[in-house]
């Protein structure tokens, strides 16, 4: 092994944990049911997120695929991850070359501040991801109502 | 001469009446601020949009009740209603009834049309139907401002409603007012407290993941300060609601309003 | 369950259209108590289907972590006037259906 490929994989081994979460797991059980364990590379993908949200019980979430929406060509999946909600798998949808955008917006659930993934699977089979941070506070004050 | 000095002391009276009226108001009639200033632009955004908004769910549904026959009459409420407009209805309440002198709010309203004049069962507080028709009714008066009156017999619930949003309560031992005309725009946690305001009612509210009535959320902040919750529909939460419009006059109506 | 549905009422062929959809349902997570402690039972929106005239333009698999009253926006493209058809079923087996009609020129 050359020392600057040895040093860039010493460099990957002392990242922060953070950073490992950072990165889409292909061995992640959850993700392999999509990609089989093929690699998911950044790009392609946005995914908006508010950086603060007013309330972890619906959070407005944008994703967007860089994609000519073709039959040659166009997004078939998008699979919405959660690091700490108790159900990580949070939605999927599912695209094809009539939708003519791969855009997908909705409101989500987060149990607190963290980070989440998008990975969309891709007409030629390959996976791209994205991913955002998020800072959910929780409410002032108890309600019983 | 002596008619026109008892009506210069009548009006003496009533200016002093307004005066010292004015002076009680815990935020200058400038300064007020409906709740959605306090939300982050996220929020502020869904209340604004029509389609996207939830509580917009209820509206349309009131829409479809207001519409269909209920109770014995088989009567529904457009029958009666016809073709007049119900805007600017919703921003008069609470409001007394003539026939049977109370003070109704909204919610009573409803339910006193649908008893005695159609026969039908009333609605219970936080009902998807009560809910729906609230919501339906005040949104029809969208963008004017909250116009109740406290002449007459309005005027004792009035001063009921008045000391009941001044009296500490709870084990927390705070008052309406302590938070909501002192502390109103300071944060309390990660939230900024608002100066709670009745005019987005009903509003659809995060934490409930539905929406509720301008009781339902008087409840939330009595068990927040550990208070006793009253049951939906006691005298006090109807005399608060009316000082709470008072105070809220002039304040354009938002419902259904987003909040946290 | 109510639901609101938001497509242009006319479109021209070709054309990429956005679709919105608020659905009347609580998304109950599973995770909630009620006030005496029991454990209220999950209830979700697990999929969503839109057909355009009979053929699937678009599905979703929801879940709790979905917010209450669920909104999605997604697109697609005009191809002939007829009709949207959208559909979804929770945990319970109650099934929804909406159904909104176009008209697509050229």
């Amino acid at each position: 092994m050359k020392r600057r490929d040895f040093l860039a994989g010493a460099a990957g081994a002392f990242a922060l944990p953070g950073a490992a979460l950072a990165q889409v797991d292909p061995l992640d059980p959850l993700v392999w049911v999509v990609t089989n364990g093929a690699p998911v590379r950044k790009g392609k993908v946005t995914l908006v997120l508010p950086q603060l949200a007013d309330n972890g019980n619906s959070v407005p979430i944008r994703i967007t695929v860089d994609s000519p929406m073709t039959a040659a060509d166009h997004v078939k999946s998008i699979h919405l991850y959660s690091e700490r909600n108790p159900v990580r798998n949070m939605a999927n949808f599912y695209l094809g070359p009539r939708a003519g955008r791969a855009e997908v917006n909705s409101r989500v659930r987060l149990a607190g501040s963290q980070r989440v993934t998008a990975v969309a699977k891709l007409s030629d089979g390959s996976f791209w991801y994205d991913a955002a941070s998020i800072v959910v506070t929780l409410s002032a004050c108890l309600d019983e109502s | 001469m002596r008619r026109a000095r008892a009506r210069l002391a009548l009006a003496a009276a009533a200016l002093a009446a307004g005066v010292v009226l004015a002076q009680e108001r815990g935020i200058p009639p400038g300064e007020l601020k409906s709740g959605s200033a306090f939300l982050g632009s996220d929020l502020r955004t869904l209340q604004n949009d029509d389609f996207a908004n939830p509580g917009m769910l209820w509206v349309e549904r009131g829409e479809k009740l207001w519409r269909e026959p209920a109770g014995k009459k088989n009567l529904a409420c457009a029958g009666c209603h016809k073709d007049s407009s119900m805007r600017g209805v919703a921003a008069r309440y609470p409001r007394i009834d003539a026939a049977s002198a109370k003070l109704l709010n909204l919610e009573g309203r409803i339910n006193r049309c649908r008893t005695e004049r159609m026969g039908a069962e009333p609605l219970r507080y936080e009902s998807d139907d009560l809910l729906a028709l609230t919501a339906y009714l005040a949104r029809q008066s969208l963008g004017l401002p909250v116009a109740t009156s406290i002449d007459g017999a309005a005027r004792a619930h009035f001063e009921t409603g008045r000391a009941s949003y001044h009296r500490r309560r709870g084990q927390m031992n705070l008052s309406c007012g302590q938070c909501h005309d002192a502390n109103w725009g300071k944060r309390l946690l990660s939230e900024a407290i608002s100066q709670g305001h009745p005019n987005a009612y009903p509003a659809y509210r995060l934490d409930w993941q539905t929406i509720g009535s301008l009781q339902r959320r008087i409840r939330a902040c009595l068990s927040g300060i550990r208070a006793e919750m009253l049951p939906y529909g006691s005298q006090e939460y109807l005399d608060l609601e009316l000082f709470l419009a008072w105070r809220a006059q002039g304040l354009p109506i938002e419902t259904p309003g987003v909040r946290r | 369950m109510g639901a609101r549905i938001q497509i242009p009422r006319e479109a021209r062929r070709g054309d990429v259209i956005e679709i919105r959809i608020l659905i009347q349902h609580p998304m109950e997570t599973g995770y909630r108590h009620d006030d005496v402690g029991h454990l209220i039972k999950r209830n979700v929106i697990n999929v969503l289907y839109c057909r355009y005239n009979g053929v699937e333009v678009f599905r979703a698999d929801l879940s709790s972590g979905i917010s209450a009253n669920p909104y999605v926006q997604f697109y697609t493209v005009a191809e002939a006037s007829g009709e949207f058809e959208f559909t979804w079923i929770d945990d319970e087996g109650e099934q929804g259906l909406e159904r909104q009609s176009i008209v697509v020129k050229g």
